[in-house]
């Protein structure tokens, strides 16, 4: 292979990934994107209702048995008294952070103010994490729609880890016998007919459960009610007896995360302050997974990759032995006596 | 803290010889009695304890300024409670510090020898008597369903306003009309500022207020002979200046997520946060948690007892939301503890580390450079070399 044909294979093979990164061409390549089971749960986080309480990080601890976490920062006036994660860890699996601008001075207002916001899984209809498990321990379960972890399966490569757009799924770095930590939505609760421990305890109603389907008519509600009008907040399950948090309606802003990003999850968020301030990620709308998984399933489609490949290596093979050989013949046969 | 010691050396140097007689003007209690008594409202105000000094001057001068006190739509309980103050105990504020010349429950007289004696009082400290209200006052219907010698109460209260030098209204149904004013607060109840509106009413509110707040605020009153500084409800800043979520010592359980559900769950047997079961804490003005109710110590004041605050020191709170409603959560500023959204992770890279990184790699790229020279050097020679020894 000459020097001149190795530049345009180089130059080719740029223009055709550039070809490749164009939303049009990506959605062609993509496989077509999953669908959100019909009953599907979810959770519709509210952050102007959030008080910060930590309620429901101390109730998701308690529900699935994670010890408490002192940062370093804080460990000198609270020796494992006052569990006080940074951030989600292979300790914790939910984590209310604060935003603060200037004075902080007012509730859910961008400048000189601040809000609260809930960080845990925000179970994606197409997940990455699902798609890139190489042993299947991260499942989506085909009716409820949650993203389970069996740590009986996983064999702690952290491809989950890396490959979520929103930072959940974490590795228990400080354990020799380290597992993955993550959000199941607390589905062994939900198997005996209970709710998730962060929805329950809430006492705003910050933390709502319930279907998908339910939860975007009551996120529509919420956004076209006039802002200070009175409105019956409702508290736990969507749709059970429980008295509402009666409060007036919050000025958000009129955006729903979590309806398109990484192709839509079923834990949305509504917020008086715009999402970036609230450190969640923006992510493009189209599945991680869905693009991924086109691009591979189509160069591997009946072995074509490695045909390709291994094919394409014989003909170097051949065409160097072959220059090898006719480079030595004329050299030892000049060099004879 | 500060105030405490420090009052305590002027207390020393202020005393004198004969400290432990009892001043006649003080009516038995002793100079240091009186010192220390007033020391301690000063500092309950966060005065200097140089205004203890003032204060108590002002209390024991011979002229103890006149009181007319009111009642109108109550229960009493304000007077009740201020009975239980115990330093010092009501009875010599009454008759040495103040001169109580007419109170409903605490009069000796009664009927019109009392009415003609409370008359006669107003006449003779005409602009220099302090106006006391307790209880709300009706006005719907020419304000008929409180009357006292047969006149309304409304008409008394502007009456005994007239002539004061200042009024203070105790209690929560003086300052804004309190349980009578309720929904669908059947006689009209007001508070006394709603009576009398061109004057300023000092509101000491509360159900019962403290009567610490109260004695405070009269001390302030006479000694510096204007009101004390006001929030935007006319309510001492010095008691009602912070939220009772700020001090209260269930606040970790809050910050921490640990609630009582319902009572006499393990949460609340705990201890923990009320806030779920209904506690007004987080959007009520007071200082209870500071200091607390009847003098037995620590934790006597409800919250402290296991029962949420139902915020009797707020306008728009007690007798208006339900009892266990959430409260609005009025902070001030966020929690510190708190991770930040956009927190940094890690610390970057050391200049240390830097050094030692760049130097390792800078080696093994060199190494790596020469390895290869060398290789083609040793190809050559090793090519040169079989091809002279195969030559011969």
């Amino acid at each position: 292979m000459t020097e001149l044909s190795r530049r345009q294979l180089l130059t080719e093979a740029c223009v055709g990934a550039a070809a490749v990164a164009t939303p049009s061409e990506a959605a062609a390549i993509a496989r077509p994107p999953k669908q959100m089971p019909p009953d599907a749960v979810g959770m519709l986080y509210d952050s102007a209702l959030c008080i910060g309480c930590k309620a429901c990080v101390a109730a998701c601890k308690a529900a699935n048995g994670m010890p408490a976490e002192i940062p370093a920062h804080l460990s000198d006036w609270n020796e494992n008294t006052w569990d006080s994660p940074d951030d989600l860890s292979g300790r914790t699996l939910n984590v209310i952070k604060v935003y603060r601008n200037g004075t902080a001075e007012k509730k859910d207002r961008e400048i000189d103010g601040f809000a609260f916001v809930k960080r845990h899984c925000l179970h994606c209809v197409d997940p990455s994490c699902v798609s890139v498990c190489p042993v299947s321990a991260m499942r989506k379960d085909p009716v409820t729609g949650i993203v389970t972890h069996n740590p009986d399966a996983c064999i702690g490569c952290r491809y989950c880890v890396y490959a979520c757009p929103f930072g959940v799924p974490q590795y228990d770095f400080n354990n020799p016998f380290g597992k993955i930590a993550k959000c199941q939505f607390c589905s062994h609760l939900q198997k005996v007919g209970k709710i998730p421990a962060c929805c329950d305890v809430c006492p705003t109603g910050a933390s709502l459960f319930g279907t998908v389907r339910d939860l975007e008519q009551e996120t529509s509600r919420r956004l076209s009610a006039p802002a200070g009008t009175s409105y019956q907040f409702p508290r736990g399950r969507l749709g059970d007896n429980r008295p509402p948090n009666e409060a007036p309606v919050p000025s958000y802003v009129k955006a729903v995360y979590g309806l398109r990003e990484a192709g839509g999850t079923q834990v949305r968020y509504i917020a008086g302050v715009p999402f970036p301030r609230l450190g969640l990620p923006a992510v493009p709308p189209v599945s991680p997974a869905s693009l991924a998984e086109g691009v591979q399933h189509t160069i591997y489609q009946w072995l074509i990759a490695p045909i390709v490949a291994f094919a394409g290596l014989a003909l170097l093979v051949r065409h160097n032995l072959a220059r090898g050989r006719s480079d030595d013949a004329p050299e030892t046969q000049g060099d004879r006596p | 803290m500060g105030a405490t010691r420090n009052s305590d050396v002027d207390l020393a140097a202020c005393l004198g010889p004969g400290a432990d007689e009892p001043v006649r003007s003080a009516g038995g209690l002793t100079r240091r009695q009186v010192m220390q008594f007033c020391a301690g409202m000063a500092a309950t105000m966060g005065l200097s304890s140089a205004a203890g000094v003032r204060m108590a001057e002002a209390a024991v001068s011979a002229a103890r300024p006149p009181v007319i006190w009111l009642h109108g739509q109550e229960c009493t309980g304000c007077t009740e409670s201020l009975l239980r103050s115990s330093h010092p105990t009501l009875d010599a504020i009454l008759l040495d510090v103040i001169s109580l010349d007419y109170h409903d429950t605490l009069c000796v007289g009664a009927g019109y020898q009392a009415l003609d004696y409370k008359h006669a009082q107003m006449e003779k400290h005409r602009g220099k008597y302090v106006l006391v209200t307790e209880g709300g006052t009706p006005l719907k219907d020419g304000g008929i369903y409180c009357k006292v010698g047969g006149k309304t109460q409304a008409d008394l209260v502007r009456e005994a306003a007239e002539g004061a030098a200042a009024v203070i209204a105790i209690g929560s149904c003086a300052s804004w009309g309190g349980i009578q004013s309720a929904d669908p607060n059947p006689t009209g109840a007001v508070g006394t500022q709603a009576v009398i509106p061109g004057k300023l009413v000092i509101n000491v509110p509360g159900c019962p207020p403290n009567p610490y707040n109260f004695l405070s605020t009269v001390l302030y009153l006479l000694t510096f002979n204007r009101p004390p500084e006001l929030d935007t409800q006319n309510r001492p800043k010095f008691a009602y200046g912070r939220l009772i979520h700020e001090n209260c010592e269930r606040r970790p359980h809050f910050d921490a997520g640990r609630f009582a559900l319902e009572f006499g769950d393990e949460g609340h047997r705990q201890g923990f946060c009320l806030y779920k079961i209904g506690c007004k804490g987080p959007e009520t003005n007071a200082n209870c948690p500071s200091i607390g109710f009847g003098d037995v110590g620590f934790g006597s004041w409800p919250v402290g007892t296991g029962h949420p605050c139902f915020g009797c020191t707020e306008k728009e709170t007690a007798f208006r939301k339900p009892l266990f409603a959430l409260a609005t959560v009025k902070t001030l500023t966020p929690p510190t503890a708190y991770p930040q959204v956009d927190a940094m992770k890690g610390t970057g890279i050391t200049p240390g580390a830097a050094v030692v990184i760049g130097t390792v790699g800078g080696l093994a790229v060199g190494a790596g450079a020469m390895l290869l020279k060398q290789m083609g050097n040793g190809n050559k020679i090793a090519g040169d070399a079989s091809n002279e020894q195969g030559s011969p």
